[in-house]
């Protein structure tokens, strides 16, 4: 059946593409551009991340000083108290980081109809960071709280996967189960070591900018290439079994292997996320950009370019909310993924408008 | 003549509902088998069995002659699932990404090669739908949906096509040409096993019948099977087999 005619089918493929043609290709050049000026920011934020971990080597320490210094002249003109301070660059690479791998990994699980996973994990995540203060408090331990989060995060994963496998399919009751069940054991932890720490718990429920420290932000950025990688390498296997699992099943990809990797992946964007974005708004990220993208694309490639353009706006609009009015990181980013949500409506309106005027 | 599918003993239950008891069949190289059987008879059952999607609780199936647990070779298989054809999803995937999902069992990690997207190319055309090959697989009709999805099966290469009724919710002229697709692909070799309510289309078009509710009631070519009282056994009435003429 295949390859022995290869031009007829594509010259055929050709003249079906001229009709409509011109506004695909200004459609996909417009995408590109987004998806191009989005790597170039993310590349910054990690460019940003390695220079100041390397800051107190000779090289980066000049150029660290360079980027300071390009820090305050946008304060000075934007008349902000803002980009002079290291934490704040910090804060900013760890969500545009969020901005494109939750909607890269959410992409596959809004079209499972597993939304509301992102928000199991990330409640679990917190019984992680709960743990993690009590360690700290208790032995005097100064690890990472974000690390044993990740861990906890992560066998939440697997224990999520494990259940609805044996549950045979994504049934909310074994995810409601686990949500809300590591919430009770985190806020019960969190109470029971109430005077030992004086962490702000809130900042990991609410998500605050100052909760991002510089081993946060390092880890982030580890994860987002790890992420990025992952999806890259196993995106055609993610989009089969999303797509139709029986028929994966049947083309004997690995479905179980690939449904865990996928879960694990989300743990990791959770923990990630939950930093600027705290526990409670974190699945946003996951589903609000695709559901916006879902709007108004016209194949999953482009759904995927659009989310995580759309991820990079709500981030970006949602920091310039958050500083400009002194309000939380969090609630502004959703709020404003919202707010793109609701154009993407109104835009795939206008579109469907634009085409029957063309037809 | 080779097995493309050889069931031998095979019993399966869900808890303690038996829905396939005691099967023993072989397809064979180019059949067009059709399965049929009253609602809940075991069919859609029977058929994961074969492709593997579901492990007996007793005897053996083998696919193109190796046990379906050890059977690794993907791509010669083309199924297309009652859910995936029934499906109202909004997932956007376009014609031509859904066919491409035909290549993943050979193509690894790597990028598709010039040869996966001509077998892409290819197969978009045998089935007749060039021009929705950009269209979103969500927005076909019944019929164009069952092309999309044949032409799936055919960009990898499948020898077998297994489909679990794929003309439900299909008007009758969309039907009549997609049976006249799959027996145009039965004739160049492609083996078929079709599940279908309609006991008269089956028997117009498939040379092989399987008739099962829960235990096997006949198995073989078409004309035995109309002659035969499996039908009135397995359905439990006195039917009779229609045929329509096209």
């Amino acid at each position: 059946m295949s390859g022995d005619t290869p031009s007829g089918p594509r010259d055929a493929d050709a003249e079906t593409g001229m009709e409509a043609r011109p506004d695909r290709g200004l459609r996909r050049r417009v995408e590109l551009a987004g998806i191009g000026l989005t790597a170039f920011v993310a590349l910054g934020m990690l460019g940003f991340l390695l220079l100041y971990w390397a800051r107190d080597f000779p090289v980066a320490n000049q150029l660290y000083a360079t980027f300071r210094s390009f820090g305050r002249g946008m304060d000075a003109a934007l008349g902000t108290n803002v980009f002079r301070h290291p934490i704040m660059w910090q804060s900013m690479a760890v969500g545009v980081l969020v901005g494109v791998v939750a909607p890269l990994v959410g992409s596959f699980l809004v079209h499972r109809e597993m939304a509301l996973i992102g928000e199991t994990l990330a409640h679990t995540a917190f019984a992680g960071v709960a743990i993690g203060i009590l360690v700290n408090a208790t032995t005097g331990w100064n690890g990472s709280l974000l690390l044993i989060a990740l861990v906890v995060g992560i066998l939440g994963a697997l224990v999520v996967q494990w259940l609805t496998e044996r549950t045979d399919a994504y049934g909310d009751v074994p995810i409601a189960i686990m949500l809300s069940g590591s919430f009770a054991v985190g806020t019960l932890i969190v109470s029971y070591g109430r005077g030992l720490t004086a962490i702000n718990i809130e900042g990991y429920l609410f998500g605050n900018l100052a909760v991002v420290t510089a081993e946060g932000a390092r880890l982030m950025g580890a994860l987002s290439l790890l992420v990025v990688a992952g999806v890259a390498l196993t995106y055609k296997q993610l989009l089969f079994i999303t797509f139709d699992e029986q028929a994966a099943r049947v083309a004997q990809l690995n479905v179980t292997g690939y449904n865990t990797l996928l879960v694990v992946l989300t743990a990791v964007v959770v923990v990630g996320a939950m930093q600027v974005l705290g526990v409670i708004l974190v699945a946003a990220m996951l589903v609000v950009p695709v559901a916006a993208a879902s709007q108004i694309a016209r194949s999953f490639r482009e759904t995927m370019y659009l989310a995580v353009i759309f991820g990079q706006l709500s981030v970006i609009g949602g920091f310039a909310v958050s500083i400009g009015l002194g309000l939380p990181s969090g609630g502004s980013i959703v709020v404003t993924a919202i707010a793109v949500y609701l154009a993407s409506i109104v835009g795939s309106g206008f579109s469907v408008k634009a085409i029957s005027a063309h037809g | 003549m080779t097995a493309i599918v050889d069931l031998d003993g095979v019993t399966f239950a869900y808890g303690d509902t038996v829905a396939v008891r005691d099967v023993s069949l072989t397809v064979e190289e180019g059949d067009f088998l059709g399965l049929v059987g009253p609602n809940g008879s075991g069919k859609t059952t029977l058929l994961h069995l074969m492709l593997g999607l579901h492990e007996p609780d007793e005897g053996s199936v083998e696919l193109f002659g190796r046990p379906v647990d050890e059977f690794d070779d993907g791509g010669r298989i083309g199924y297309v699932s009652q859910k995936a054809t029934s499906r109202g999803g909004a997932m956007p995937v376009t014609v031509r990404e859904c066919v491409t999902m035909g290549r993943f069992a050979h193509a690894g990690r790597g990028r598709l090669s010039e040869a996966d997207r001509a077998a892409v190319a290819d197969a978009i055309e045998t089935v007749g739908i060039v021009d929705l090959a950009d269209r979103l697989v969500s927005e076909l009709s019944g019929g164009q949906k069952q092309r999309a999805y044949i032409a799936r099966a055919l960009a990898s290469d499948a020898d077998l096509l297994a489909l679990d009724e794929p003309t439900v919710g299909v008007d009758a002229e969309s039907r009549d040409a997609f049976y006249a697709l799959l027996d145009e692909l039965n004739g160049e070799g492609i083996t078929i096993i079709l599940i279908e309510h309609d006991i008269g289309v089956v028997t117009d078009r498939a040379n092989r019948i399987a008739c099962i509710n829960t235990e096997l009631y006949h198995h073989g070519d078409t004309e035995s099977f109309v002659e035969s009282d499996a039908l009135a056994e397995a359905y439990g009435t006195t039917g009779q087999v229609v045929h329509h003429h096209h």
